[in-house]
C-alpha cells in the first residue's frame, strides 16, 4: 500500500493559472518603444524642427512624403505601434485607478474601441491617400 | 510599467531604502503623464490627418491651426514631453535588461533629464524660430 504525499514545500492549492498575457504586454512595451524612440523621434525632428518646423507641412508636402513607400512604411509602423503602445499604457493606467469594476469595464471599451477606430482610419488613410484628389 | 521607478537603494535615516517620495517615483508620475498626454493627442492627430482623404483645401485649413503661436508652443511642450518619455523609457529599458541598471538608475535619470535641456533649447529655438520673427518682425 503506498501513501500519497505532497512534495515538500508544496504550495496547498495551485497558483491561479493566469497565462503570460502582463508578461508579453511588459516585454511588447520595451520591444516596441525602442522602436517608437527611433520612428517618433525622426518623425518630430522632421516635422517640428527641420526646415522651419510646422510652418512647411501642407497638403502638398504631406504628398511629396507619401510618394515614397519608405514613408509610408515609416508612418504605418509608426501609427500602429504608438496605438498598441500607447493603449496599452492607457489600459495600465485604468487598470491602476478605476475603482469599481464597471467603471474600469467600461473605460477600456472606450479605450479599445478608439484605438481599433484610430487604427482603421490611419491606415486606410495612408493607402488610398490620392495626391490628385480635387479641392 | 509598474518597473519604471525601479527599487531605489537609497538609505534613510531609519536605516530602510526610499522609493515613495523619492526621485525614482518622480520620474515614474512623469512618464504616465507624458504617456497619457501624448496618447491623447496622438488621437487628435491621427483625425486631423485623415482630411487629406477630404480634401486639400480641408487639410490645410485645420493644419494653419498648428502654426498658431499659442498652438505652437503647446507643440514645444508636447515634443518635451515625449522627448522625456523616449530617454526615461531607455532608462526603464536599461535598469530592466542591464545587470547594473538599478545600480546606476539615479544617474541615469540626471542623465535623461541633461539631454532632454541640452536637446530642447536648440529645439524651441527652431521650433519657435518663425513664430517669434512673426510676432517681433510683424512680416
Amino acid at each position: 500500500m503506498s501513501l500519497a504525499l505532497d512534495k515538500p514545500r508544496s504550495p496547498k492549492r495551485p497558483a491561479a493559472r493566469r497565462g503570460n498575457g502582463e508578461l508579453y504586454s511588459w516585454l511588447f512595451m520595451r520591444l516596441s518603444g525602442l522602436l517608437l524612440v527611433v520612428l517618433v523621434l525622426g518623425h518630430l525632428f522632421i516635422m517640428n524642427i527641420l526646415d522651419g518646423g510646422v510652418h512647411k507641412i501642407n497638403f502638398g508636402f504631406v504628398a511629396g512624403r507619401w510618394a515614397s513607400p519608405f514613408w509610408q512604411f515609416w508612418d504605418l509602423a509608426m501609427l500602429w505601434l504608438a496605438q498598441i503602445h500607447g493603449g496599452n499604457g492607457v489600459r495600465t493606467v485604468i487598470n491602476d485607478y478605476a475603482r469599481k469594476d464597471s467603471t474600469r469595464f467600461w473605460l477600456k471599451m472606450l479605450l479599445y474601441v478608439s484605438m481599433v477606430l484610430i487604427i482603421a482610419l490611419g491606415t486606410f488613410v495612408i493607402f488610398t491617400f490620392d495626391p490628385n484628389i480635387s479641392n | 510599467m509598474t518597473s519604471a521607478g525601479a527599487p531605489e537603494r537609497t538609505t534613510t535615516r531609519g536605516g530602510g531604502t526610499l522609493y515613495r517620495g523619492d526621485l525614482g517615483m518622480w520620474s515614474w508620475v512623469a512618464h504616465r503623464i507624458t504617456g497619457v498626454l501624448t496618447f491623447f493627442f496622438l488621437f487628435t492627430h491621427v483625425l486631423d490627418t485623415a482630411l487629406v482623404r477630404v480634401s486639400p483645401n480641408a487639410y490645410d485649413a485645420v493644419i494653419e491651426t498648428y502654426k498658431n503661436p499659442i498652438v505652437n508652443l503647446f507643440e514645444v511642450g508636447l515634443v518635451g514631453a515625449v522627448l522625456y518619455h523616449a530617454l526615461n523609457g531607455i532608462r526603464v529599458m536599461l535598469v530592466d535588461f542591464w545587470e547594473k541598471g538599478a545600480k546606476y538608475q539615479r544617474v541615469m535619470l540626471w542623465t535623461v533629464l541633461a539631454v532632454w535641456v541640452v536637446v530642447m533649447i536648440p529645439g524651441f529655438y527652431f521650433m519657435m524660430e518663425r513664430t517669434i520673427s512673426d510676432l517681433v518682425g510683424g512680416h
